[in-house]
């Protein structure tokens, strides 16, 4: 792989990287309003505390933070403390640090996220590859449409639906959760059996949601790869047609899914998040939720970041693999 | 338009007039756009004119007896804060059109004006462009609409559009600049250049007129994408904080546990109204993309 390509992708990764602090910097300073007095009032409000000023101790709070300091100052800073892993710390489980509330639920998404996907974009492109293969079974034409229809309805909608037909009207799932609340979460089986309980749900709703995506399109380049020469060719020296589906055309027409992946991550992502509100699942979802609802936030602020890192990062490993299994791809944009 | 002629029936119609069955006909017309237009339809004239035959107050806090199933009475139920579930379908779904209308319109324009100019003058303003285009196409942007939503004091409707709008302009710019590329190439426009039309009767006379079913296509992409945005915004609780909206309501669901005690006229209503709109104008534009590609329709 030649260095510069890398060292091209690598570029880019850092002005994401750079946009992406940038805006979680300045989009709360331009916006006229202090979040953090507004937060500091709701939470007097709510213990009933009124005759404290709140601004002088918001006033503490800015002092104490550096948010009394010129803009450029302040970003330094900003820069500072995230290289030294800070993002401050929660202000409704105050002083819990953001990064170690971050950490806790990063495992949670990553499990849920990548193992829906992976299932998703296989089960889809295979339907979606024999739904454009003439000799495959009748049946499938009737079977996928309804979940190319699927598809277009919001993860979390179906998450709903999901939830109260399965945990609720019959009760074979727990209603919502990670894992159950009274064990101690151990590497031991009946543990990894109780996460596996739990995620079934939230991970059908992604999965259901997004194979007619997948099909879409596999279905699209499927077509126009059985078109070409070299299928024909293959047809007519004999090979067995399962053969020439397989390694003719869905080895072909899999490639360009891959580049389909690297960009609908961002709104599985998206839609991931949604999900776990619903099933009240640890993940960053989950939290972010609640960090809204408390308006809590730097934790906000700490996740929204986590997230968009997260997928540059993994948007680079998907660019870096890419020419490796497609050669026809040469290594410029 | 006129009547049905003998010609417009056998669907080999002469230029000009076409009946109603004539354009049903033609091959340009797929069930699912006629399906999509008839669902988005539906839907709009009911936002139009439901409202007026609501009582408002009836979606107010404490209004009617809370938590009740549907009935005679209250067609869909109502929710644990006693407010009608009807009247709040009836006033939220405009709501949710209008941010999704919004966002498409100030998403499209801006991408139609980037992709133009990017796709037609080429140089770099075409790499400043693709190049943020296809950066903030890789950021999550519920993330980032997530930090302009939660910064704003009071979010109102147009706000709401305008911040799903920010994220909404990649997709547009995307597709309307690869189509300026490949339609600059075409002989037409040499043709043109050559008989000394000038660059921007280029652009607006021979350019602009073939990119019609593409812009289509894309505002149906983009007001799709904002309310897929939008209602997923107000359902974590960022959503407009004085209006009704199909998000909101999900929302206060999800805030009260009304899937887990089993509510579900408080849930299901937006639900099923969402997933209407959302199949909707997936079949539009589906629809719209045969138009707008030819050769899906021969090989599929």
């Amino acid at each position: 792989m030649p260095i510069e390509y890398v060292a091209k992708r690598a570029l880019q990764l850092l002005l994401i990287v750079f946009v992406a602090v940038t805006i979680n910097f300045l989009i709360p300073r331009l916006i006229p309003g202090d979040p953090v007095e507004s937060a500091l009032q709701t939470k007097m409000a709510m213990t009933g505390n009124v005759n404290v000023d709140v601004q002088a101790v918001a006033a503490a709070y800015r002092a104490k933070f550096g948010l009394d300091k010129p803009l450029w100052l302040q970003y330094v800073n900003y820069w500072g403390s995230l290289l030294n892993r800070d993002l401050g710390v929660s202000l409704v489980d105050f002083p819990q640090p953001v990064v170690e509330k971050i950490q806790s639920a990063v495992p949670w998404t990553l499990a849920l996220l990548s193992v829906s996907t992976v299932i998703s974009f296989f089960l889809g492109s295979i339907l979606g590859a024999l739904i454009a293969w003439p000799r495959a079974p009748r049946v499938l034409h009737v079977l996928v449409p309804p979940f190319m229809l699927l598809s277009s309805v919001p993860f979390f909608l179906l998450g709903i639906v999901l939830l109260f037909t399965f945990s609720v009207i019959v009760p074979w799932f727990p209603p919502g959760g990670g894992f159950d609340p009274v064990s101690i979460l151990r590497l031991d089986v009946p543990t990894v059996l109780d996460l596996l309980y739990h995620a079934i749900l939230p991970s059908l709703a992604l999965v259901l949601g997004s194979i007619g995506f997948w099909g879409l399109g596999m279905r699209a380049m499927m077509v126009s790869v059985l078109g070409e020469d070299h299928i024909t060719f293959a047809e007519s020296k004999g090979l067995p047609p399962e053969r020439v589906f397989l390694w003719y055309g869905m080895r072909n027409a899999l490639l360009p899914q891959v580049t389909s992946l690297a960009i609908a991550l961002g709104s599985i992502l998206s839609g991931a998040v949604l999900v776990e509100v619903i099933f009240n699942y640890p993940g960053l979802g989950g939290i972010l939720f609640l960090a809204i609802a408390g308006k809590d936030y730097f934790v906000i602020q700490g996740i929204v970041l986590m997230l968009i890192l997260a997928l540059a990062l993994s948007l680079f490993v998907v660019d870096l693999i890419y020419p490796l299994i497609d050669p026809r791809i040469r290594y410029h944009p | 338009m006129s009547v049905a002629t003998p010609t417009a029936v056998t669907g080999r119609r002469p230029f000009g007039t076409a009946g109603l069955r004539g354009i049903l006909r033609s091959p340009r017309m797929s069930g699912s756009l006629v399906a999509g237009i008839a669902m988005v339809a539906l839907v709009v004239m009911l936002s139009l004119f439901g409202p007026r035959f609501v009582n408002a107050r009836l979606a107010a806090v404490g209004s009617v007896r809370p938590s009740q199933p549907p009935s005679a009475q209250y067609l869909l139920g109502t929710d644990s804060q006693g407010r009608d579930m009807l009247t709040i379908m009836v006033l939220g779904t405009p709501q949710t059109l209008r941010i999704g209308l919004i966002a498409g319109v100030v998403g499209l324009a801006v991408g139609l004006v980037l992709g133009l100019t990017s796709g037609f003058f080429g140089g770099a303003v075409d790499a400043v462009i693709r190049v943020l285009a296809d950066s903030l196409l890789t950021v999550p942007s519920l993330a980032i609409m997530v930090v302009i939503a939660a910064s704003v004091g009071h979010m109102t409707v147009e706000l709401m559009g305008l911040t799903v709008a920010a994220l909404a302009w990649m997709h547009p710019t995307r597709t309307i600049r690869s189509q300026v590329l490949s339609i600059r190439e075409r002989s037409y426009v040499s043709v043109a250049r050559a008989n000394g039309e000038s660059e921007p009767g280029i652009l607006f006379r021979e350019i602009m007129p073939n990119l019609v079913p593409y812009i289509a296509a894309s505002f149906v992409g983009a007001v799709s994408g904002a309310i897929l945005a939008a209602v997923g915004l107000e359902a974590i609780g960022l959503g407009p904080n004085d209006v009704h909206t199909l998000g909101t309501t999900i929302y206060w669901a999800e805030r009260f546990s009304a899937v887990l005690r089993g509510q579900w006229w408080w849930w299901g209503p937006p639900i099923v109204v969402i997933s209407f709109i959302f199949v909707g104008l997936f079949l539009l534009s589906a629809g719209l993309d045969r138009i707008a590609n030819p050769k899906l329709r021969q090989r599929t």
